[in-house]
């Protein structure tokens, strides 16, 4: 189980995050939502260690990963996707999953390369260059290099975003179906829709601290909660 | 580095200290200067601009021009130091440097590399490099004695101008709107344009005031040692140290780093009489550029890159052998028919194709653009020619590199992009000094002779062989791009945050790609020896250096065809150079830097351009596979909803 313990970042002037505290445990889609801004991608630098905490804990079990490197964590079992793509532009999508599925010491790295790409929809795109995708499959490409790595904790940064409504409905049943395997997944979506559907708790995140957690009826019943985030949201809509 | 101000002999130890300590101030004075030009650029474009020193080495030859047309000292100067070079810079930034917004490192160090060479190339062209040209400087004959030491007011006006330009520079950022715009700039581009300042203007500005100081620091460093093309912009490549001790960032740093260096160079000149190291000054400023780059705190992993370009495709192991094979065959035929007084020159291009062929799995494959690839070329040679030319002697001429190569790699395995190829260049250059000028190294002044492996004696014979050397090492190239190692690199050079969320340690990878392009690089330059017969420090020279990776980033650097017509083209410029007279020398030097300043506009080069076309758009402008029409939309509620 993921663990984060009042992690602050302060970037000069701001408080990216402040004393955040949040758990991820397995076979759970954990939601963590918040405006723009509102220090979620730093939360998951932080976590995989791209980003040093001012203060705070990171744990995954008892192992404390305050300081571990980054390629340790994922050695640890924390994979994740990035909202600002990190797709290796260069290479084949197969490649860039086979590399992943290759690190992760995997027995049949083909194979496994494979047969994620099919489970994410990009069985047809396999020999396509990483880099030419569109952002909606840049993303599935992202998610199938994360999984090849066997994560037990899965961070995923807007998965959803420049996804078709049916590529976003695959998304959330693979992540049910990632749930139902034991994972952890800790969400970053601005798609509500998908959050309330295989979220079965989320964090709000509101300048760098929590505003408010609970079942996704919950926290979009909580008037904090639509003033800060779900009311923008509906005015729109 | 030659001083005329001579170092005084007979004098107390105590005079003797301050006086070299004080001649190294006013150096360090100059290098602190160009370093501040250096640092105004870089921070307000993101470009560390190579051909720096070729800017102010420019400027000091029109100032001397201004001078010989009969302008008077004063307007001369100012002429030229706020008029000329700064018009120059705004011209550099609006013609070359705008357009590289998102261009790979590779790329934007190979733009301002080519600049420097066709700066260079056009100050050679003007101004005839073999006639001698004496700047004078200012208030000839005009000094004045402070306790012991003797200062000259040109020294003193260099103290002068390096006291009260940093104070104006200062000034100008904190007090005036547009000083505080361009700070803005620095501390975060998309944030300050939000604020309505304008990161072109500011570019331009930054470039303008850079250019200025170049000129200022070029035309005290021409009067104080010697008006001499190639040597201005080397020199200031002293300045980088500087610079980097700043971080590329910090103007107080910076300055402290120019004094601190100038200082070193003089004691160093002073004291240090190693017989073996008869050029210490010269590579102090490579020791501290090392230095500082090793106990610089790690650049932190960038989240977020750039849009990638369509990568060449990686031939499968059946056409690459089908292609290996074609290509034998018909290198044999051309080879029967050389006429017999080609074969040196033709098997001169394949050595070099050797050697280029080492840049394409660091530069082309993993982005890390290594400045001393005819160093590790020059120790491979040194290697068989000590060894001998058996068998043994070409193993040696690949493992002394590649064990080199590795060495190099450990200390710099922390750096990347830049830093790592600024290490590199100074790697290249202390060896450039303190190895290929060494008399215990090269035997004597005509070279060290190097045999030909294998006792070939036969050049036609030789030339199969180093064009059959050549295809197997392409071979294997392809082969280790299609293993795991290559994907590592390709990897690695695409997004080293996406690398260590992989749990990939970048450790291992780098090694063994230094150590294997070292290697590949020894074997080249070991081969090329054996043709030439004698190797010399010329032939290992950096600024041969960079005129090569230049080449093989024009033509293609992340293919093998590309580096391989970069050596036949490296081979037959020169020759062309003999049927046009005079100019004709720089032409080599000419096209190169214009073929790196087109390549702004196709970033793989010439042949990557012809492979993928017509794939160089960016991805936004690419078809999408799949039709993805309410993409757009949804994304923009979205970012609207919350905005
Ligand atoms: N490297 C950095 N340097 C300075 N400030 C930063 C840096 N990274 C993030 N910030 C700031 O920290 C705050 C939190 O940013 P973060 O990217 O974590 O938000 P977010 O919740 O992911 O927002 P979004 O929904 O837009 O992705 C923002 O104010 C941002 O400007
Ligand atoms: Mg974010």
């Amino acid at each position: 189980m993921l663990k984060v313990e009042e992690v602050s970042v302060r970037f000069g002037g701001v408080q990216a995050v402040a004393g955040m505290s949040l758990e991820a445990p397995p076979g759970r889609v954990t939601g963590l939502i918040g405006p723009n801004g509102a220090g979620k991608t730093t939360l998951f630098n932080v976590i995989t260690g791209l980003q040093k905490p001012n203060t705070g804990r990171v744990l995954l079990g008892d192992r404390d990963l305050t300081k571990a490197s980054t390629a340790k964590r994922a050695r640890a079992g924390v994979g994740r996707t990035f909202q600002r793509l990190e797709v290796f532009g260069s290479l084949t999508v197969y490649d860039n999953v086979l590399l992943a599925a290759e690190l992760a010491h995997v027995k049949n790295p083909s194979a496994a390369a494979h047969q994620l790409l099919e489970r994410v929809g990009l069985g047809g795109f396999a020999a396509q260059q990483a880099g030419v995708l569109p952002t909606g499959m840049a993303r599935l490409l992202e998610l199938a290099r994360a999984l090849a790595g066997n994560p037990s904790v899965l961070l995923l940064d807007e998965p959803g975003s420049g996804l078709t409504e049916a590529e976003c409905k695959a998304l959330g049943d693979l992540l049910l179906s990632l749930t139902a395997d034991g994972t952890a997944v800790l969400l970053v979506e601005h798609d509500m829709e998908l959050v309330m559907r295989v979220c079965q708790h989320v964090y709000v995140l509101d300048f760098g601290q929590l505003l408010a957690e609970g079942s996704p009826a919950e926290v979009s019943a909580n008037p904090a909660v639509q003033i800060a985030y779900l009311g923008a949201e509906e005015v729109s809509a | 580095m030659a001083h005329r101000n001579d170092t005084p002999q007979r004098m107390d130890p105590v005079s003797t200290l301050l006086a070299l300590t004080v001649t190294g101030l006013v150096t360090g004075c100059i290098y602190a200067l160009t370093a501040s030009g250096l640092v105004v650029t870089y921070t307000t474009s993101g470009i560390f601009n190579f051909a720096h020193g070729a800017v102010g080495m420019l400027a000091a030859f029109g100032y001397w021009q201004l001078l010989e047309k009969g302008m008077p000292t004063l307007p001369a100067f100012l002429l030229t130091v706020l008029v000329l070079a700064p018009l120059l810079g705004i011209v550099i930034e609006r013609v070359l440097i705008r357009r590289l917004g998102n261009a790979t490192l590779e790329v934007t160090l190979t733009v301002t590399m080519g600049l420097l060479l066709l700066l260079l190339a056009i100050a050679n062209t003007v101004w005839d490099a073999t006639t001698p040209r004496v700047l004078q400087p200012f208030f000839v004959g005009k000094q004045v004695t402070v306790a012991t030491v003797v200062l000259t007011y040109h020294q003193l006006l260099i103290i002068a101008a390096a006291i009260t330009v940093p104070l104006a520079l200062w000034a100008f950022l904190r007090m005036t709107r547009t000083g505080i715009a361009m700070r803005a700039v620095v501390d975060d581009r998309e944030l300050a344009a939000l604020a309505g300042a304008s990161p072109t203007r500011i570019g331009q500005l930054g470039w303008g005031i850079g250019s200025s100081l170049a000129a200022v620091a070029g035309i005290l460093l021409a009067a104080q040692v010697e008006l001499n093309a190639t040597t201005l912009t080397l020199l200031v490549i002293n300045g980088y140290a500087a610079a980097v001790v700043g971080r590329l960032t910090s103007l107080p740093l910076t300055i402290t780093g120019g004094l601190v260096l100038g200082v070193l160079q003089s004691l160093a000149l002073g004291y240090v009489t190693i017989s073996w190291l008869n050029q210490v000054q010269v590579i102090i400023p490579m020791l501290i550029l090392f230095v500082a780059l090793l106990i610089a705190p790690p650049t932190r992993l960038r989240v977020g890159q750039l849009a990638p370009l369509v990568a060449p495709r990686v031939p499968s192991s059946r056409r690459s052998l089908g292609s290996t094979g074609a290509f034998l065959v018909l290198a044999a035929g051309i080879v029967a028919i050389i006429p017999s007084g080609q074969l040196g020159n033709v098997t001169h291009g394949a050595a070099v194709a050797i050697i280029l062929l080492s840049l394409v799995p660091m530069v082309g494959y993993g982005g890390m653009v290594s400045l001393c690839q005819l160093t590790f070329a020059g120790i491979g040679a040194v290697a068989m020619a000590k060894v001998g030319g058996g068998p043994l002697g070409l193993v040696a001429a690949v493992l002394a590199p590649a064990a080199v190569g590795a060495l190099l790699a450990l200390p710099t395995l922390r750096l990347r992009g830049l830093y790592l190829s600024l290490a590199t260049l100074a790697f290249g250059y202390a060896m450039d000094n303190a190895f290929f000028q060494n008399a215990s190294v090269m035997t004597n002044n005509l070279g060290l002779p190097v045999p030909r492996p294998l006792g070939l004696d036969n050049d036609r014979g030789y030339l199969l062989f180093v064009v059959a050397v050549f295809a197997a090492c392409a071979f294997g190239v392809l082969a280790m791009r299609r293993s795991t190692l290559g994907r590592r690199l390709v990897a690695l050079g695409d997004s080293p945050a996406g690398c260590a969320t992989l749990g990939m340690g970048i450790h291992v990878t780098k090694l063994v790609v230094f150590a294997l392009s070292a290697g590949l690089a020894g074997l080249g330059g070991a081969l090329l020896g054996g043709q030439q017969s004698v190797v010399g420090q010329s032939d290992f020279a950096l600024l041969l250096s960079l005129t090569l990776l230049l080449m093989a980033v024009v033509w293609g650097v992340r293919t093998i065809s590309g580096v391989f017509i970069a050596a036949l083209a490296f081979e037959l410029i020169p020759q062309l150079n003999g049927h046009l007279g005079p100019v004709g020398d720089s032409v080599l030097s000419l096209l190169v830097g214009l073929g790196a300043v087109g390549l702004g506009r196709s970033q793989n080069g010439i042949v990557g351009a012809v492979l993928s076309s017509p794939g160089l758009r960016r991805l936004p402008s690419l078809p999408h596979p799949r039709s993805h029409s309410d993409d757009v939309s949804r994304e923009e509620v979205l970012t609207g909803a919350q905005g």
